[in-house]
């Protein structure tokens, strides 16, 4: 089914254009706004895009181990509070969701790196 | 005198941003242009309402002589829909008074001041359904060879020997009028005609929708959008704190 012009107008201006492409088993860091009071700063999330979703407008799972914790956050890709992405490095993955680094831990959880343009 | 609701389309769902930046999700509706065809009066007809049209290209063909007529009456177009919606009318000795006549446009302007809309829609069909689709049934057990969709007993034996009125069964499911109250306006476009719904709206994308100002919008009350008001237990509970 093809998409209404409407529809099509309101996505392109909510869709955010500034951020570079990326794949699952990248790993990125995030700058997040955070709001302190009237201030704002930023802080970084770095970790692994194990998950990329497709939806209305889409959203990526971004998974980092925090002091021997697994931390997950989730942010819709045209999200206010995403300041801006670095893509720093990419990985041979052999599926779109990585999922099963949930099970996994220290030395397990590695995964190979690729050159990837 | 202003007029109360507006007639429109659903064109589809997508999410939108608020100043939090928190998500929500939003329904757009093509609302009007819309056009009176005729103005119902109290003296007249024993009420005050609005008979307003969607403004949408019909081949002259396809309307009949009455209908014909009845455009031609006050000179209005040929429109897809006819709906009646009540009209306000303004405080006694306002100016405003009056100002709405047979022949006038009505664009999505009118909920400008307006937080929530109520919206009228026709269900999408679904068809002869069983009960656990149509009336919310638990259904049986899924497994050791038994059948899963089916409604069991429909009532004692002997005593009283039928079947109640009213006893929820199988039927067609769908295409029924369907209201939903205080949906919150997420966004209006004057240039396009289009109004954005927070939440679903009835009915299927094309479908028709009448839009009207929320007949009972929610009370403003604390954490409601948009309030500043305090707690006043809260308020108090820190200043005692503050005092120690």
């Amino acid at each position: 089914m093809s998409i209404h012009p409407v529809m099509q107008r309101l996505a392109d201006k909510l869709n955010r254009t500034d951020l570079p492409a990326f794949v699952a088993g990248d790993t990125v860091r995030v700058q997040v706004k955070i709001k302190e009071g009237d201030k704002e700063r930023l802080q970084a999330f770095e970790g692994i895009v194990i998950a990329r979703k497709n939806g209305a407008q889409g959203s990526f799972t971004i998974r980092k181990m925090s002091f021997g914790h697994g931390v997950e956050r989730i942010f819709p890709f045209n999200s206010k509070v995403i300041d801006k992405i670095e893509k720093i490095r990419s990985a041979k993955v052999r599926r779109a969701k990585l999922f099963y680094l949930r099970g996994l831990r220290g030395k397990a959880a590695r995964l190979k790196e690729v050159e990837r343009a | 005198m202003s007029v109360t609701g507006i007639l429109g389309k659903k064109i589809g769902m997508t999410q939108v941003f608020d100043e939090k930046g928190e998500v929500h999700p939003i329904t757009v509706l093509q609302a009007g242009p819309c056009v009176i065809t005729q103005l119902k009066t109290a003296a007249k007809d024993g009420y005050d309402a609005a008979q307003i049209g969607l403004v949408e290209f019909v081949k002259a063909s396809k309307v009949t002589k009455p209908q014909a007529g009845h455009f031609a009456k006050n000179d209005v177009p040929p429109v897809r829909m006819i709906r009646e919606v009540p009209v306000e009318i303004a405080a006694a000795g306002s100016e405003e008074n009056g100002s709405v006549k047979a022949g006038d446009k009505i664009l999505v302007d009118i909920f400008s001041d307006e937080k929530y809309v109520d919206i009228i829609g026709t269900s999408k069909g679904r068809g002869f359904s069983g009960v656990v689709r149509r009336h919310g049934f638990g259904g049986g057990p899924k497994s050791h060879g038994h059948m899963f969709q089916v409604q069991g007993s429909i009532g004692a034996s002997s005593f009283p020997s039928r079947v109640l009125p009213g006893t929820r069964m199988p039927g067609h499911y769908g295409v029924d009028r369907v209201t939903v109250r205080n949906l919150r306006i997420r966004g209006i476009d004057l240039e396009e005609n289009l109004i954005m719904i927070e939440g679903a709206v009835p009915g299927p994308r094309d479908g028709y929708v009448l839009i009207s100002k929320a007949k009972a919008p929610p009370r403003e009350r604390r954490g409601f959008a948009g309030s500043g008001t305090v707690d006043p237990l809260k308020a108090s509970k820190k200043a005692s704190s503050k005092k120690k």
